[in-house]
């Protein structure tokens, strides 16, 4: 009977739906926010039943809906699922939950229109995800932009005009050389589907412009040094809520963008140019890792320590030909690619509770100043508690999901050049440094003010919430199984195609 | 041997006439007395003759001696034009009212300037064109200058008039070329003529490029823009929309019949011209858009940069091209009409809602509103899911497929380019304070016709297929 339903599109237009309807309700309704969590909440099930009805046998696209959108260019809402989207948009799901309850009692400005732009960008993220028309997910891709520069503008800081704008122009800016290299796919192989474009045939010439295109459009997402300089602006300036998705969901579809399309579509580009993103990704690693040593801003600090992970997800992904050149067997690359999707996954449960958690300190303290801090341990045991978790699941703690991915990258790296394994090793150290540094001079120590003196602890709403997470994190840390088991499949499959060169 | 024409493919011309004549008389004899009137039966005019295209679709063909024509093209972009000639009198009613501009006048001069457009859309011969098109800009002239106590719309008015009689002496010229060198001034002769000429058709070039110049003129594309900005901002703004909206389908006809259906065989000349016309206007229309904080004048140079989008679909010289371009010019009436009839909205007596700052903090007082602004900067922009970006798409679309890649890149980038004006006008309406109170004095029917008039575009957004279906339908 689940297979019946059309579960995707349920996905995408319940929350869509649910977002117009909570924006007609407006801010009086009592009912609003119910309202909102309980899509939410339905949403989060539904999504669930992907997980169930999920054949991890198979590469092949699940839940597949197809029907004609606009036929006269051949254009599909084509929707369907792999070992690679499902993960994501149950991540997607779960975090867009837990924003509508960290908006609760907190955002009192225009809330029916804050609450319908996270249900409406959650639709469209779940779509992106499950795209398999090149148009149908270029619409969504950009769609997403305009709710989210409405979140960053309305209820952000002071400085949040500036930042939403960079961020508008930056990702946009990235995003139409997608749209020409997709319409120059289409042009090669008269289709907008997104699995032909896998299959055809392109000269090396041709691959490498493509693949310069997707890099432009997805490494501004990831992002990936130099073109990192709008996510800290961002960030600092968006709501909580809106620091959450982008960081938990955005970034994702990034580096969505190169398993789907980067790697399938150009890999002898991808081998030529490998160098290039193997260097981007590593000075994501150490050079961002300092950066992040040096910041006072709580905010700006999990921005580039996200920057940096992100580093282990674009490095996984382009050593597998360093591994290929070196090792016989293809277990390495495995570990690499697998590598990198867990650290998608654990990144986005851990960033979403770094940023929930400096939420909980903005509404008491408003200040991001790690300055204004000091001895919160003293006033607010159970949060601290939870936050020194987080900080060390950000540190890559053994135990915690945060461990898992870097370790498989690191593992594969070695296989590729000792040198990759030993910059991205760094991160163990600069990611402790900066993480417990950070901890330390919030948490630990004298209670440094007045401020600081009158905190009070974590109410039960925050609690579940964080807790939840907490849970999450713990548990992908010790039995990834479950979630390398939907992948495995995928990723072979995605490395045959990897390993086929297409001259 | 004279042939009878057939009249039923010119009725609603002739209706139109008739109609107009009618109205003509009516304010001759009661002046302002009855203007409810006029209004009432321009509308019904734009109305009636809409109608009798669509039943009077299919069936198609040349008369009066091969002179015009009624085919697809014609039968749907007449539709569209009395569509959106009838949303412009809509609009700008209470406009006029309040500046002592709603005289019989201004409805008698719509209506023959639609009836040009008419006539330039079915036009099949270089002559019957140029009537068509002297018939709508000689009214639009007047209607500009209409605001007689104003100095900046006479200047505009002035401005406008003289610039396209240049741009219709251009025109002249190189029709007169094309005519000296195969013949004829028939669209169908044209095309033969080239067809079958052999060897050196160089000098035919230097008729094309008259041509185009004259195109270019009428179009506002770099370098012939300089008229445009000055006339959108310094005609009353119910006369900004009147230019800005239904012309441009016309002119896009004109474009069409020239250039696709005469001049095909000798796209290898004009197809130059106009990616240098596309290009340029792409970049400057955006750049300069930049700079603006009028909004009527930012309106103008996004204009222009829409019209080098809408050329590139035409410069490919494929069907599918064309088809796109008409996408193109269609979506764009409908995004000009919902700007500037936000601009008219917030109007009233004494004051003018032009400036960008005007626009602030509407989200406060009037959120629908302000949404439906949101929707058209962010469709202008070409942002999914709006129909502006699928307009956008197809005519990049058509230049990669005749692998004019570069054309393509330039586009793409000045439309990030262009993304930055767009997103200030929301800036000002979502994130700041208002500096001054808005306050609506248009009735309910245009609040309606103008939220319909925006819905629209999101509608198209989420599915375009019909209406692109409806375009490739035409060039088959």
């Amino acid at each position: 009977m689940l297979a019946e339903l059309p579960l995707l599109s349920l996905l995408i237009w319940l929350p869509i739906a649910g977002g117009v309807i909570a924006l007609l309700l407006g801010d009086e309704r009592a009912l609003l926010k119910p309202f909102a969590l309980a899509i939410a909440a339905v949403t989060m099930v539904l999504s669930f039943g992907l997980y169930i009805g999920f054949d991890s046998s198979t590469h092949q696209m699940q839940f597949v809906e197809k029907a004609p959108w606009i036929e006269t260019f051949k254009i599909f809402y084509h929707l369907g699922v792999d070992g690679f989207s499902m993960p994501l948009i149950i991540l997607t799901t779960i975090s867009t939950l837990l924003v509508v309850v960290a908006a609760w009692e907190v955002i009192q400005h225009r809330l029916s229109q804050y609450l319908a732009a996270f249900l409406i960008m959650e639709g469209l993220m779940l779509a992106v995800f499950s795209a398999l028309d090149a148009v149908l997910f270029y619409v969504f891709f950009e769609a997403m932009l305009i709710p989210l520069f409405l979140v960053i503008g309305i209820w952000g800081g002071p400085n949040r005009v500036y930042a939403t704008i960079k961020f508008f122009l930056y990702t946009f800016f990235g995003s139409v050389f997608l749209l020409l290299a997709l319409l120059y796919l289409r042009h090669v192989s008269d289709s907008f589907a997104i699995l032909d474009f896998h299959n055809v045939a392109l000269s090396l010439d041709e691959q490498i412009w493509l693949l310069l295109a997707f890099l432009i459009a997805f490494a501004v997402k990831v992002p990936m040094w130099p073109v990192h300089t709008w996510l800290p602006d961002a960030h600092v300036e968006a709501p909580t809520g809106g620091s959450v998705i982008l960081a938990a969901i955005t970034l994702k579809i990034g580096g969505y963008g190169f398993l789907r399309f980067a790697l399938p579509i150009a890999p002898d580009a991808s081998l030529a140019l490998d160098w290039l993103i193997i260097a981007l990704s590593l000075i994501a690693v150490v050079y961002i890792g300092f950066v992040a040593l040096a910041q006072t801003d709580l905010k700006k600090l999990i921005a580039y320590s996200s920057i940096a992970h992100m580093g282990f997800v674009t490095l996984g992904l382009f050593i597998v030909f360093d591994i290929f050149a070196n090792a016989a067997t293809g277990s390495g690359a495995i570990l690499a690619i697998e590598g990198a999707m867990v650290q998608m996954i654990s990144h986005g449960f851990i960033s979403a509770a770094m940023f929930l958690a400096v939420g909980v300190l903005y509404d008491r303290m408003h200040t991001r100043d790690i300055q204004a801090y000091g001895g919160v341990v003293n006033t607010m045991p159970v949060f601290a508690a939870f936050a020194v978790f987080f900080a060390m699941a950000n540190a890559g703690l053994p135990g915690t999901s945060g461990f898992v991915g870097e370790f498989m990258v690191i593992l594969a790296a070695f296989q590729a050049n000792f040198w990759f394994a030993f910059l991205a090793a760094t991160t163990l150290i600069l990611g402790a440094a900066y993480t417990l540094w950070m901890v330390k001079r919030v948490f630990f120590g004298e209670v440094a003010n007045d401020e600081v003196q009158a905190l009070s602890d974590i109410n039960r709403r925050e609690f579940w919430m964080l807790a939840s997470l907490a849970v999450i994190v713990l548990l992908l840390g010790v039995w990834p199984e479950p979630l390398l088991d939907v992948m495995h499949t995928s990723v072979e499959n995605l490395l045959t195609q990897v390993a086929q060169s297409k001259l | 041997m004279f042939q009878v024409p057939n009249m039923l493919f010119v009725l609603p011309e002739m209706v139109m006439l008739a109609m107009a004549c009618v109205i003509l008389l009516l304010v001759a004899f009661t002046g302002t007395r009855q203007i409810h009137w006029v209004i009432g039966l321009s509308q019904f005019t734009l109305f009636i003759t809409a109608l009798i295209v669509v039943w009077n679709m299919g069936e198609g063909g040349l008369t009066f001696s091969g002179t015009y024509i009624k085919d697809n093209l014609s039968d749907v972009l007449k539709v569209f034009v009395c569509v959106i000639n009838m949303l412009v009198l809509l609009y700008s009613s209470r406009y006029l009212k309040a500046r002592g501009l709603r005289q019989g006048e201004f409805y008698v001069l719509a209506v023959f300037s639609t009836l040009g457009m008419l006539i330039m859309v079915s036009a099949y011969h270089l002559l019957t064109l140029y009537l068509g098109l002297e018939l709508m800009s000689l009214c639009l002239y007047a209607m500009v200058a209409m605001q007689r106590d104003s100095a900046v719309a006479t200047e505009a008015a002035m401005k406008y008039f003289i610039l396209g009689s240049i741009a219709s002496g251009m025109l002249l010229y190189g029709m007169s070329i094309i005519y000296g060198i195969t013949g004829s001034l028939g669209i169908n002769d044209i095309a033969l003529a080239v067809a079958g000429s052999v060897g050196d058709d160089s000098i035919l070039s230097f008729g094309i490029v008259f041509l185009v110049i004259g195109i270019g003129f009428k179009y506002g594309a770099v370098p012939f823009h300089m008229w445009l900005p000055d006339v959108y901002h310094g005609a009353p703004t119910a006369m900004t929309l009147f230019i800005a909206a239904a012309p441009k389908v016309a002119a896009f006809a004109m474009l069409i019949r020239l250039l696709a259906e005469g001049l095909l065989d000798l796209q290898h000349y004009w197809q130059d011209m106009l990616i240098m016309l596309a290009l340029l206007s792409m970049i400057i229309g955006n750049i300069v858009a930049i700079a603006q904080s009028n909004l009527k004048r930012m309106l103008a140079y996004s204009t222009i940069s829409h019209v080098g989008f809408l050329l590139m679909g035409v410069l490919s010289g494929t069907d599918e091209g064309f088809a796109a371009s008409m996408f193109y010019t269609l979506i764009y009436a409908l995004m000009t009409l919902g700007a500037f009839g936000m601009i008219l909205l917030l109007s009233r007596q004494g004051f003018e809602a032009e400036n960008i700052d005007d626009f602030k903090g509407l989200s406060d007082s009037h959120p629908w509103f302000a949404l439906l602004m949101l929707i058209l900067m962010f469709s202008m922009a070409g942002i999914p899911p709006l129909a502006g970006f699928y307009a956008k798409l197809l005519v990049i679309k058509a230049a990669i497929d005749v692998d004019l890649l570069l054309v393509a890149l330039v586009a793409v980038v000045t439309s990030v380019i262009g993304a930055f004006y767009y997103l200030r006008v929301i800036k000002v309406m979502y994130f700041d304070k208002p500096l001054v109170t808005h306050r609506l004095d248009a009735g309910r029917p245009m609040q309606i016709a103008l939220s319909v008039n925006v819905l629209m575009i999101l509608l198209l957004g989420l599915f375009p297929g019909a209406l692109m279906q409806l375009c490739s339908f035409v060039f088959v």
